[in-house]
Formats: structure tokens, sequence, C-alpha cells
């Protein structure tokens, strides 16, 4: 595995990746910002939550784009087609398993079944992220492809 | 539709809503002042409105609970009796980190005091002006939803609410003691937050401490000190926080004469208006509001300084164009309902003398001007010295043409003259002073030889002209005339003679410009002042401001204008310039019943105390 190659890149997708979820929020195109759901884990300042949350994104994405690696590595070659391939399972399965279990591992996140409780109030995304907006899905496919496509172009892989 | 004077407001610092008499919120822009509505019934029946109120025939008294922005409203029905508490719930800074609340929400708390009542809530969103009917979705424990284009509204009750078509009605019958809780939030950019219902009593504490706090700073003690707090708290309502920019009301199209065509768009920021906000507000001890105006102030004008803009929105930007809402009907027809405001594009020189003689203010309580706001205000002063002599539309904003206007003149002197002092004690370094002095001289001459017609006997609102107006009797006041001089005292009776109506009460002017409408809220508090200041005895003084201050609704809130005949109030509400002339003039009253010398301009050197007995 290029140790230094998944680092560089791994970061720069996640960077892309984040700057066009937080785009198409700004363009009010859906409230979904997974900043700030991961940092209002740690925090209840609005403020904080956006920083920290900044930070595990990072983290976060750096961990994902090991699992492209991986797999790159285990195909032999790397490619956009291959990259944006893993992200579209990627994102189903952010949308769908992701969100469905986020509820119950986010200490502030309130359930649809129990409502919110002074300790969780935080809407919970729902299927699809679909209480975010309807255009969650599109956002978080189109940004998850791209994070794909980013690892796929620029990803060196080990010739063995 | 409820009388313009038969609301009362809530905000939290980004916006305001209007509650009648009735309990219904009838007027709401969401997330911001300039926002589009989510409720507008007060401008059209269609156009959505929220409902707290017994099922049954009732009647109302209200009141703010003291020294806060949260209403109190008490319906007495045949059954028994129902109390609802309406806010917006705010948080301290402390508070904020500490707890997750959402960012938009307005809370209605009702509680049943004595005997039965049946409590009714009827829900009935029509965001965008009233144009969007949204789809509204039962989400179960998480509420009822409502997407818009703006963002996600979510109601929530403890209570059982069912959708029919557009609306969301419920109803629930409360017996002595019983309380429920409906919680209206918006979410534009983030995922919404949803507090439990059960939670709504600390929002209340929290948010009725919060005002408490803000209003204990109030340092006054003279006439009608309840109508003084409840103006600052009132104008504290159109300061949107997150800049510090002040707006002139929280309304458009409310109109100046019921029926008629004069409905302006007043949800934004105008120089003049927050320049004379922020005077008062310093002037009662609130020094927080000032140094947020100071600071929003130099961000916004450093595109175009130094040219001023007339009006900006809260986040200093050239506000939207002017354009008329043909599917709303208007307040009791008045006809059309605009946004954004064609003012924006006027000339309008005495601005400068506003923000100038604001700043001098800001000084004389103690605050100190850096480097770079010396620059602006000196860029300031050598704007005016090049541009002093150009017709402008002046303070009324009349869309019929520019004029050499005496009130605009005037406020170019105040510039200039505000600056040489400030230089002179310190606080701005470098100036001009002879470019200064000499264009000083110049204006006052002018205004001396061709503001003054002698055959009339007073000041006119345009030189060489014959026609009065109330922004005259400001002359006193900026200090370009002595109140007890015997110029200012003839144009004062000029002024009462031909713009007077009843109980003190002025008119702004009477020309062709605004054929109809109302009295004005702030010129007849400047009548009341300039008799304070000496133009008049402590007695007429008085009695002027007191029975002016009657001319308030219920819950001590005036409109733009007054209607002389029936005592209602006329335009947007409630407004920052009657508020504002209400606490001037009461300053200027509480300094002559003490004794103390009125109208001080004069700023104490750099490093000096600030003035005592005016603002400490």
């Amino acid at each position: 595995m290029n140790v230094g190659s998944w680092l560089l890149w791994g970061f720069v997708a996640t960077v892309v990746l984040t700057t066009l979820m937080a785009a198409t929020q700004g363009l009010r195109f859906t409230r979904m910002s997974l900043p700030y759901m991961l940092g209002t884990m740690f925090t209840p300042s609005r403020d904080r939550a956006k920083l920290v949350g900044f930070g595990v994104h990072v983290v976060n994405g750096w961990i994902f784009s090991l699992l492209y690696v991986l797999a790159f590595e285990a195909w032999g070659r790397a490619g956009v087609l291959l990259g944006v391939a893993i992200g579209l399972v990627h994102a189903a399965f952010v949308l769908t398993a992701g969100m469905r279990f986020l509820p119950g591992l986010h200490p502030r996140m309130a359930s649809e079944d129990q409502g919110p409780t002074v300790t969780r109030q935080l809407e919970p995304p729902g299927f699809l992220a679909l209480n975010y907006g309807v255009r969650t899905p599109v956002s978080v496919v189109t940004a998850h492809a791209v994070f794909g496509a980013i690892l796929g172009a620029f990803y060196a892989v080990v010739r063995g | 539709m409820e009388r313009i004077g038969d609301h009362a407001a809530i905000g939290d610092g980004r916006t305001v809503a209007l509650v009648s008499r009735g309990g219904t919120i009838d007027w709401l822009c969401w997330p911001r002042f300039d926002s589009p509505s989510v409720f507008a019934a007060l401008v059209d029946d269609e156009a959505g409105r929220w409902t707290v109120a017994p099922a049954g025939p009732f009647r109302t008294e209200r009141r703010y609970l003291p020294g806060t922005n949260v209403l109190e409203t008490r319906f007495i029905a045949a059954s028994g009796e129902l109390v609802v508490t309406d806010l917006m719930p705010i948080a301290s800074d402390e508070e904020r980190r500490r707890l997750l609340g959402p960012d938009h929400e307005i809370l209605r708390i009702a509680t049943c005091r004595s005997g039965e009542v049946e409590l009714e809530a009827v829900f009935e969103p029509r965001p965008g002006y009233g144009r969007e009917r949204p789809r509204l979705r039962d989400a179960g424990k998480l509420g009822i939803r409502a997407e818009t284009r703006g963002g996600l509204l979510t109601l929530r009750a403890d209570f059982e609410l069912r959708i029919d078509g557009g609306r969301a009605v419920g109803r629930v019958r409360l017996r002595e003691g019983d309380a429920r809780h409906l919680s209206l939030t918006f979410a534009d950019a983030w995922p919404a937050i949803l507090p439990p219902l059960g939670a709504s009593e600390d929002a209340l504490a929290r948010t009725a401490g919060w005002w408490r706090r803000w209003s204990d700073q109030i340092r006054y003690d003279g006439p009608a000190r309840e109508a003084v707090v409840r103006s600052a708290l009132a104008l504290r309502l159109l300061v949107y926080a997150p800049s510090g920019a002040v707006v002139a009301a929280p309304t458009t199209s409310l109109p100046e004469r019921t029926g008629g065509a004069l409905n302006w768009d007043y949800r934004f920021c105008w120089l003049r208006d927050a320049a004379l906000t922020m005077r008062a507000l310093v002037a009662l001890g609130l020094r927080d509001e000032a140094d947020a105006f100071v600071s929003w102030l130099l961000h916004t004008t450093r595109l175009t300084r130094p040219e001023l803009r007339v009006l900006y929105d809260v986040y200093g930007n050239a506000p939207m164009a002017e354009r008329t809402l043909d599917h709303l009907s208007g307040y009791r027809g008045s006809r059309p309902v605009r946004i954004g405001n064609g003012a924006a594009d006027q000339f309008q020189l005495d601005v400068y003398g506003e923000v100038v003689d604001a700043v001098a203010h800001f000084v004389r309580s103690g605050g100190t001007l850096d480097e770079e706001t010396q620059q602006v205000l000196c860029d300031f002063g050598e704007y005016v010295c090049r541009h002093w002599q150009l017709p402008d539309e002046g303070i009324w904003e009349p869309r019929s043409g520019r004029g050499h206007n005496t009130h605009s003149r005037v406020l170019c002197w105040t510039a200039l003259d505000r600056l040489l002092m400030l230089h002179e004690k310190g606080h701005v370094r470098r100036a001009p002073v002879e470019l200064f002095e000499q264009n000083r001289a110049a204006i006052r001459r002018e205004v001396e030889e061709r503001g003054w017609n002698a055959e009339l006997g007073s000041y006119v609102s345009r030189l060489g002209g014959s026609e009065l107006d109330a922004a005259l009797l400001l002359m006193g006041w900026y200090g370009f005339e002595d109140p007890r001089s015997e110029r200012m005292r003839a144009t004062c009776r000029r002024i009462r003679e031909r713009l007077g109506a009843r109980d003190a009460l002025l008119y702004r002017y009477r020309s062709g410009d605004s054929p109809g409408e109302g009295a004005f809220g702030i010129c007849s508090f400047w009548g009341a002042e300039l008799l304070a200041l000496g133009a008049g005895t402590v007695d007429e003084a008085r009695d002027a401001f007191e029975r002016l201050c009657g001319f308030s609704n219920d819950v001590g809130l005036f409109g733009e204008e007054i209607d002389p005949d029936t005592g209602e109030a006329l335009g947007n509400f409630p407004q920052a310039f009657t508020h504002v002339g209400l606490v001037n003039a009461a300053l200027s009253l509480e300094q002559r019943l003490r004794g103390e010398k009125p109208l001080e301009h004069e700023v104490p050197s750099r490093g000096e105390e600030p003035v005592a007995g005016v603002v400490t």
C-alpha cells in the first residue's frame, strides 16, 4: 500500500467532499451537515460542534479512504469508475444503514419513536436522510461519487 | 383583520412576530426581519396565521411580563379564564454553550387560570408572502412538518393536532391549573433542533431572565418610566443581534393612510433611524448596542465610504429592489404591498449629521474612537464640505424630487460642528479644521438668511420657501438655534398653528406628497421635547408629553403615525422612530425637571470621565 499517496489523496478527497456538502447546504439543497452532526456528539455548543465536527469528519474521511485504497490494492488497479462505484456504495450505506443507526449512536439525537427529550433534541435524519430536505440524497450521492473519483484517479497503486 | 394597534410584538433579536388581541400571530418573517413571511394575515387574510385562543367568545387583557418582551394575553370567557404566554426564546452566551437549542422558535404556553376553557389552535402557514401552500405532514412524535422553500417548519404540541388540508387544528378542554404547550421551530440551514415541550417553562424562565437583566441596565427615573422602559424594550426588539443593525420596523406596507397607497417596506436599517435609536439607547445607559452599531457602521460603509447609503439590509448590503406583491390585498385594502424600498437610491444629506452626532453621543458616554473610525469621520466631513450645497430628497424621502431642504443643511452643519468638537477634545486627532470651519460658517449663513422667512416669521422647509415641516423643530435639538431664542419659539408657534392636530399631535407636513396621512409620532414627540428644551414651560412640556404617551396601544407600542380622529396607530408597527422620540422627549423633560442644563452637546476631552448627568 502506498501510504503517502493514501494520506495525500484521502485528505484531498475528504476536503472536496466536505466542501461540496457544505456548498449544497449553503445553497439550501439540504440541511444535512455531517460535521455538525458529528460535532454535536461531543458538545451542545453549536459553534464548537461545527469546529470539533469538522476535525472528526476529516479523520473519518481518511479512515474511509483507507477502505477505498485497500479495495484498489486488492484489485491491483485504481481508476475513476472504480472509485465512483465504491463511492456510490459508500453513499448508499451512509443514507440507509448509517442514518438508520445514527439516532442510537448519537447522544443528542431524538428518535422518531420517542420524540425529543431533554438531552436528545437534534432532528433525526430519517430514511435516506429525507428529513433534512428531499434533495439530500442527491447531495450525498454526488459528494461521495466525487470522493471516490478523486481517490480512484490519483491514488497510485503499488505495483507488486 | 385586526387593527394595527391591536398587536403586540415578540422577538429574539433576529426577527419579530406580531400577536393580535385575539391570540393570532399574523405577521412573522423568518429567519430574519427581511425574509419572506411565514404568516402575513395582517396584509391579506389568506396569507397565513397561527391562532391559540379559546374556542368561544371572549374578551382579552394583555401585558408584557415586567421588564421583558414576553407577552401575556388573558382571555376571559364565560366558562373560565385562559392565559397564553407568547415568546421567542433567547439564551445567554453561556446558556448557548451549555444547551442545544433551536435557532428560531416561537413558544406559546396556554394555562387555564380558572373554570374550564376549550382551547383551540389553528396553524395555517403560508410562506413566501402567502404564495406557498406547503404540504403538512404528521411525523408523529417529531411533530407536524411543513417543508417550505425557505426551510422546515415544525409544529409540536402536547395535545392532538390533526391536519385539515393546509391547516393543522386542535382542540382541548382545560381545567383550572391545566397547561398546554406549543412550539414552532424553523430550520433553514442545519438539522432542526426540537426542544421537548416539557422544557418550555425553562425556556420561558431563561428568556424572561435575559430580558430582565437587559432592562435592569436602563438608567432613567423621570416621568413615564414605564413608557420609557417599554420603548427601550421595543427598540431592542428591532436590533438585529448578529450584526448590530437596527431596522426601522419589522413590517412592510402597513399603511400611513388606511386604504391608501403610502405603503412602504421598513424592514431595513436606515442610518438616520439607527443613529437616533443608538443615541436614545446610549442615553439610557445601554452601551452594548451602541458599540455594536458603531462596529456595524464601520463594516457596512466600507464599500461606499465616504458616501453613505440611505438604508442597508441587516448585513450592510443594498436592500432588495422595490417591487409590489400584487397577489396580496393589503391591510384593509391598502394596496400595493411592497417589498424592498426605492428610497435606497435617494440622496439624503442629513444622514451624515445624524451619524456623526450619534458617534459624538457615543463618545460622550465614554466610548473611544480608534484611528480607522477617526479617519472615516473626517472623510464624512470632507464629503459634506463638497456636497452640502446640493439639493437632496431629505428626511421625508418624497418621491416627488429633490430640493434645498433646510433640515438637511442644518444636519450638514451638525456634522461639521461635532467633528470640530471631537477634534478640539482630542477624539479625532487629524482633521482639516479650516475647511470644516469655513463650511460650517457658510452653511449657518445660508440657513439664517434663506431658511428664515421674515414674512412668515418662521424657519421654512426649503430655502426661500414658505412651507413648514416638523423637522425644523430639531434645529433647537441639534444646537443650531437656542431652543429659547425668539426665532425658535416663533417657528415652534407657526408649526403648531399649521401642523398641529389635537392633543399635542403634529403632522410632519401638509403638502401634496402624503395626502390624508395621520399625525407623525416622532414629530409630535419632537414638539413636546422642544417645549422641554426651553421653547415652553415645564408644565406645557409635561402636559404635551403625557398626552402623547396616551396614544400608545394597550401594551405601550406605537406605530409610525396616529390617526388624530380615532387615535389608532397607522403605518409600520412597532416603529423605532416613534419610540426614539418618546425616549428623547422623556430624557429632556427629566433634565428640565431636575434643573439640569438641557441639550448638552459637549464631549469630554480624551481621557476625561464621561459627561456627568447624562450617561454614566
